[in-house]
């Protein structure tokens, strides 16, 4: 208990990593993400909450340029990083994503062994010096997603072979195995069984004390239990952000009651 | 709504038919099945009547050009007669043709007829060198402008028989043909089976066909493929040097790279009507440009490649692209969302996925090459080419003949022992499909198990 709050009190403390101003996105003609200001602090788990096709992920692929890749997309509106605007023309989106990862709501290894999953990462930025470095990094990102019991004696199996838990797990591995300073997760224990969303949930909170986390996720109590902040969307607005716990027990707007209560969504 | 429902609820309580005997609507979807299963057994089997049809009348004819008959000679090499100046200077011995060896020859065969105590009647000595082939002449001057100090000595010479007397042997001429034609005559064959039966005449497997230039009209039996062989090696050697790079390139641009617009789909358009362009329209350019324009020469293994490149690049590009489109979109997420570059997406994860793909395309465009005829005699590799090549590159720009066309080259003269060869060279040319083909398979296998 005096560990919550002091966890609480840090979040207050810290400084804003990531600061959405009113952006905009639109699908060809749709307008997906309607001004959308959101401030994501350092060092805390942001949970973005809100019934399906309401524009998280949208929202979410905006934070590391990934809406880039669509071709109909187009974001307007201003998205700093530690102040610096991701938007710039002078960014380089490859090197925003090794600083911001993100982990897909499908689980999506490249058809190659585990160890080459976690590896690759690591591999094209020159993270490790030598194999044992890189094996060390491997192990560790196996271990923080709670896989590495598993899949440590088959490392050159291919990670196409895992079962679809296990492959979101070393999904989750690969993406840490980076060290991004901002950990996107869409949707990430959908695919999971309650001990392996677990893990993953501890996970999470380890990955708190240094990176900032944003989880989409459509269970209330997930959000509850791994978030500091939240953010509700509806209809590709935000309509209220703020602590976890105040928007879960007094939340101001209408729709977030009616969400949380279960007659949305 | 009320009604329908009241309707069908009332008027007839379900009726309990039994699982074991079939109703009327059954049996009739049953039947249509068995029908359309018979339709396609019999399209099935009319497709593999037709081949088998088509194989064996090709084995059956061709399977001769494999052996051929040979004889096997003494003779001598007099030194008066063949180095009249006595300096033995391959220079001045040149000054003999062939006419001056062929007596040499058919003096070898009477010597061996008499040595065996055989003797045929009406048979000249003119007769008895006939059996062996116009080819045999100049094989012995060579030989002997190669090795002057031979001369005057008597040295065993194997020669090719006679196209006449390899095709009694193969059933094409009998005593009866014999008596009306003018190339053979009846005495010749009984000559031929007697040198059969004490060993100087005999079948053998043919390696000359496969290493032989061409030979003229009159002398089937020297025709060999050398030239066509190693006109199509080049030919597929820079087709596959320039239409893999190329086409790989251009679909991973388009397919991954290119933005989408009115620009792009007209490409996309142009590429996919380029691959339904007949082949001998590509020949006609390849003329237009290569040869008039560019000043390549004519009947070029370079101009040939280059033109089957032209008419290969649509078969890959089409292929590669689709393969690309195959990979799923999320392994190119996964790679972007660790922060990989377009370039290394690409590189590392798409084009290892796609590679299967990409390789039975280009094999397949490669075989389709390799059997192309039209195109190659618009720009004149049809020639009579006995000159083998040089070595690559400079035999890139060496005149050359390749398979397909040898084929058709060979069905245009009147010999019946073409046709043998011709059906020859038609199963060399399969082979080698079949062999690429297999090496398609080999290798997608090979890729698919790593992962
Ligand atoms: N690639 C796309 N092209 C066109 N429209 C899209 C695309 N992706 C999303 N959309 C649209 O944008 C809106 C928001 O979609 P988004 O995927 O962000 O929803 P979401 O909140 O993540 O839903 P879920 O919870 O079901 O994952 C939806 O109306 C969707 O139809
Ligand atoms: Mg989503």
């Amino acid at each position: 208990m005096n560990d919550m709050r002091f966890t609480e009190r840090n979040v207050d403390s810290t400084e804003i990593k990531i600061r959405a101003k009113n952006v905009d996105v639109f699908y060809g003609e749709t307008h997906a993400i309607k001004g959308v200001d959101v401030d994501i602090p350092e060092k805390t788990v942001t949970a973005f909450i809100g019934p399906s096709g309401c524009g998280k992920s949208t929202f979410l692929r905006c934070l590391n340029r990934m809406n880039d890749t669509i071709d109909t997309c187009r974001v307007t509106g201003d998205i700093k990083l530690d102040d610096e605007d991701i938007y710039d023309k002078r960014v380089d989106p490859v090197q925003l994503r090794a600083k911001v990862g993100m982990v897909f709501q499908k689980p999506n290894p490249f058809p190659k062994s585990i160890y080459d999953n976690v590896a690759y990462g690591p591999r094209i930025h020159g993270l490790a010096g030598n194999k044992a470095e890189l094996d060390q990094i491997v192990e560790k990102s196996l271990r923080r997603a709670a896989l590495w019991g598993e899949v440590k004696d088959r490392l050159d199996a291919p990670g196409t072979g895992l079962s679809g838990g296990q492959q979101q797990r070393l999904c989750i591995a690969r993406a840490v195995a980076t060290e991004p300073e901002v950990l996107l997760m869409d949707e990430p224990c959908s695919a999971l069984d309650p001990i392996a969303t677990a893990q993953v949930e501890e996970l999470i909170d380890e990955l708190r004390a240094r990176y900032s986390v944003v989880i989409v996720t459509h269970s209330m109590q997930q959000a509850a239990r791994v978030s500091q902040k939240t953010a509700f969307f509806h209809l590709g607005e935000l309509v209220e952000f703020g602590e976890t716990g105040a928007i879960f027990t007094k939340p101001e707007d209408p729709r977030t009651e009616s969400y949380i209560t279960g007659r949305i969504g | 709504m009320t009604d329908a429902t009241s309707g069908v609820g009332t008027s007839q309580p379900p009726r309990k038919a039994s699982l074991l005997e079939l109703d009327a609507r059954t049996k009739k979807r049953n039947a249509a099945e068995a029908r359309f299963r018979t339709y396609g057994l019999v399209a099935v089997c009319a497709g593999l009547v037709a081949l088998v049809v088509l194989m064996g009348s090709i084995v059956n004819n061709g399977a001769g050009a494999f052996s051929q008959t040979f004889v096997t000679l003494q003779v001598e090499l007099p030194a008066d007669r063949l180095d009249k100046s006595g300096n033995r200077n391959p220079d001045e011995m040149r000054a003999v043709s062939t006419f001056g060896y062929s007596p040499l020859i058919a003096a070898a065969v009477v010597r061996s007829l008499e040595e065996n105590g055989i003797s045929i009647e009406g048979l000249s000595a003119k007769d008895a060198g006939g059996i062996i082939s116009k080819e045999a002449p100049a094989q012995l001057r060579n030989f002997v402008l190669a090795n002057p100090q031979t001369l005057d000595t008597t040295r065993e010479f194997t020669f090719l028989a006679n196209g006449r007397i390899d095709g009694y042997y193969k059933g094409r001429v009998t005593f009866a043909s014999a008596e009306v034609d003018k190339n053979v005559s009846p005495a010749q064959l009984q000559l031929a089976d007697a040198l059969l039966e004490i060993g100087v005449l005999e079948s053998k497997f043919n390696t000359l066909f496969f290493t032989a230039p061409d030979a003229s009209g009159q002398r089937p039996e020297a025709a060999g493929l050398g030239v066509a062989i190693i006109g199509s090696l080049y030919m597929m050697l820079i087709v596959l040097a320039l239409a893999l790079p190329i086409g790989v390139a251009a679909s991973i641009y388009l397919e991954e790279f290119a933005p989408k617009n009115r620009l792009t789909d007209l490409i996309e358009v142009n590429i996919a009507n380029l691959a339904a362009v007949p082949s001998i329209v590509f020949g006609i350019l390849g003329l237009a440009i290569f040869i008039n324009f560019a000043g390549l020469p004519q009947s070029a293994p370079i101009v040939g490649g280059l033109v089957l490149t032209l008419m290969t690049l649509p078969t890959i590009i089409i292929a590669t692209r689709a393969s690309l489109k195959s990979v799923p979109p999320s392994i190119r997420q996964a790679a972007l969302g660790i922060g990989a570059s377009k370039m290394q997406s690409v590189f590392h994860h798409v084009l290892p996925l796609a590679a299967p793909g990409i390789l039975t395309g280009t094999i397949i465009g490669l075989a389709q090459a390799l059997g192309e005829t039209a195109p190659l005699l618009l720009i004149g590799m049809v020639a009579f080419v006995r000159e083998f090549p040089a070595g690559p590159p400079q035999g890139f720009f060496d005149p050359a003949s390749a398979l397909p066309v040898q084929v058709y080259n060979w069905t245009q003269r009147s010999d019946p022992a073409f046709v043998e060869r011709a059906s020859g060279a038609i199963i060399v040319l399969l082979v080698f499909l079949i062999l690429m083909n297999a090496i398609a398979v080999l290798l997608r296998r090979r890729f698919e198990r790593r992962w």
